[in-house]
């Protein structure tokens, strides 16, 4: 298309933009794009953060949200979406913001303390009351007659933490047995019967539509239900080992460097690993880094083995590239309506 | 197929007058009648008016204070806003549109007119998703236009113009629809005589086509309307659900739901619902003015 062409079309499209509402000039407006699960924590997190940030520097800033399947966030802002900052499931959600679209440096993850996840949580399952299929650990989810609620790994990012921690118990299991891992994972998402695209949507199929004996969950969503929704309902069961599931936080920089924001930006994340920002975190079942916090909600967490996802598989990009890829071992296991 | 029905009433009504006798044994036999209004009302009552009525129930199931809290929630005024806002640009640009294409289409041959008439019907077969992915290949920052507009500081996906866009696409068809038959149907006699007669064009326009066309016009105006309000699949695509800047009614929606937020979802939902139903009633009422105009 020729230069003058799209001069044209851009200006037809600039008068179409000129009636997006201006703001007050003091006001600073931050987005966040996150995932799904973070809408409470983030509800409350930003509440205090605006506070924090007025009675810090006398400015008003009001924090956006998007939530969505982490790897559709991701996507959306490769595409454009304006966030400043981004929250999301996994570090290669955001590691695809640098390599796809160069949004931030490669090496955002050594930004923050704690490879940039404020909060950490780890995958659980989720059953009906009183357990009546008799869910101990993952050998269950692969029996026969279980039905076992995941949403899709391609789209969300605590589906990619289920899968990624039922391989692992399963490497342990069978001795690093790369066949019999496969084998298990297969016959688990036999027992799939929808695949959701995000992890809220998959707690809408077990919870309001009441599909499946178990859900395999972050163990902060499955809290939420438990606590939020019905502790009458729910039980929550913890396998003898999981993954210590990381969600990671960036500033997105050329973002925040065109619209003069770095700076919010920054505290905005920095404020995460402060005692309140801890705190808020542990209100909302994420577990804290900070140990002070962590001494204090100690009995709100069970403790269980977890294992990282550098140890068993390498890292992100060659769990990533290998798992969930096109045609990787997720495609070879997962058949729809089988 | 108003005007078979019309024709079938008209001539059951001339048999009995006529009272004959045949009449009965012409049509079916009533217990025939019978089974076929009794499936037709059964299949309204359950795919229909049941969803209708679950939607009422559930928006008020938490008292109606929770109904009014969930609709003057500053999030769901915003999204009120945007979608009257995407609907009141789309509308009146698909009016225009429309008939200008109703028009070149009806009145004059020219190369590539078939073409014409079938790209406008393309938003109709195309998914919506699509839809909304053309936009984001066009406009995303990845997309054909996404570096020019990003280093002009223009923002079209993800934001309000985007949506307007995308609403604007999915409801093209609606007015350039309803007004070409109607335009084919009435010829170019009456437009000649005044033409004739000594009218200029915008005359001929206002005076002859206009008042032939209008009812149509209005059908075509309040179906677009309808869609421009509820669309969801491209709309949603072209978003970026950011609460309080991109989310219009249904997307509202659809967030509330999945906060567990039932009864506020359903209170948002019925507005939609509302909407439906005074788009039916409105409807209904420009068929009967037709009717008698006719």
């Amino acid at each position: 298309m020729n230069k003058k062409m799209r001069m044209f079309l851009g200006l037809l499209l600039a008068a179409g933009g000129g009636f997006v509402a201006p703001l007050a000039a003091k006001d600073i407006v931050l987005l966040n794009a996150s995932y799904d699960p973070t809408r409470e924590l983030f509800q409350d997190y930003n509440e205090a953060f605006s506070l924090y940030w007025k009675n810090k520097t006398g400015q008003t800033v009001r924090i956006d949200q998007s939530h969505g399947g982490s790897g559709k966030q991701a996507r959306a802002v490769i595409d454009g979406l304006d966030a400043d900052v981004v929250t999301l499931a996994l570090a290669y959600d955001v590691d695809a913001l640098a390599e796809k679209a160069g949004l931030l440096p490669k090496d955002w993850q050594k930004r923050l303390p704690s490879n940039s996840a404020p909060y950490t949580s780890t995958i659980v399952f989720l059953v009906r009351k009183g357990n009546p299929k008799g869910i101990k650990d993952w050998d269950d989810l692969a029996r026969p007659g279980v039905s076992v609620i995941t949403p899709n790994p391609k789209t969300s990012g605590g589906a990619r933490w289920n899968y990624l921690a039922a391989w692992g118990y399963a490497l342990k299991k069978w001795n690093n047995d790369e066949a019999k891992a496969k084998e298990f994972l297969t016959a688990i998402f036999k027992n799939v019967p929808v695949l959701d695209s995000g992890a809220r949507g998959a707690t809408v199929t077990f919870v309001e539509r009441k599909i499946g004996d178990v859900f395999i969950s972050w163990e902060n969503e499955a809290y939420l239900v438990v606590n939020e929704l019905g502790k009458d309902r729910f039980d929550i069961v913890t396998p003898s080992l999981s993954i210590l599931a990381e969600p990671p936080v960036a500033v997105v920089d050329k973002t925040v460097d065109r619209r003069g924001t770095r700076a919010v930006a920054e505290e905005y994340l920095k404020y995460l690993f402060s005692e309140a920002g801890q705190t808020i975190a542990a209100q909302h079942y994420y577990r804290p880094r900070l140990e002070s916090v962590k001494a204090k909600y100690a009995g709100s967490f069970a403790s269980v083995a977890l294992f990282t996802i550098d140890d068993v598989f390498g890292g992100w990009s060659v769990a990533q590239k290998k798992h969930f890829s096109d045609g990787g071992v997720f495609d070879q296991i997962y058949q729809p309506g089988r | 197929m108003d005007g078979g029905k019309i024709m079938a009433g008209s001539a059951t009504g001339l048999a009995r007058k006529g009272a004959l006798g045949p009449s009965r044994s012409l049509t079916e036999p009533r217990w025939v009648q019978w089974i076929a209004i009794g499936v037709a009302l059964a299949f309204l009552s359950l795919f229909l008016v049941v969803p209708l009525v679950s939607v009422f129930v559930n928006a008020f199931a938490k008292g109606i204070a929770v109904f009014a809290k969930a609709i003057v929630d500053p999030m769901a005024l915003s999204a009120i806003k945007l979608t009257f806002l995407a609907a009141l640009i789309s509308v009146p640009a698909n009016l225009v549109f429309g008939l200008a294409a109703a028009w070149a289409i009806t009145r004059f041959r020219f190369p590539g007119r078939n073409f014409l008439i079938t790209l406008i019907d393309l938003p109709f077969s195309v998914s919506p998703v699509i839809s909304g992915m053309v936009f984001v290949l066009m406009f995303g920052a990845q997309g054909w236009f996404g570096p020019w507009l990003s280093d002009h500081g223009i923002k079209i996906l993800f934001a309000v113009p985007g949506i307007v866009l995308a609403t604007i696409f999915v409801t093209f068809p609606f007015v350039a629809r309803e007004v070409i038959p109607l335009l084919q149907s009435q010829g170019t006699d009456e437009e000649e005589a005044a033409f004739v007669l000594g009218a200029g064009g915008w005359q001929m326009f206002w005076r002859v086509t206009l008042p032939n066309i209008k009812w149509g016009l209005l059908y075509g105006v309040i179906l677009c309307n309808a869609r421009a309000m509820g669309e969801f699949g491209a709309v949603s695509v072209v978003s970026g659900h950011i609460r309080g800047r991109t989310n219009t009614i249904p997307l509202h929606v659809e967030i509330l739901y999945n906060e567990y937020n039932f009864a506020a979802a359903f209170a948002v939902a019925s507005l939609l619902a509302c909407l439906a139903l005074v788009t039916l009633a409105a409807k209904s009422w420009v068929e009967w003015r037709y009717r008698n105009e006719n």
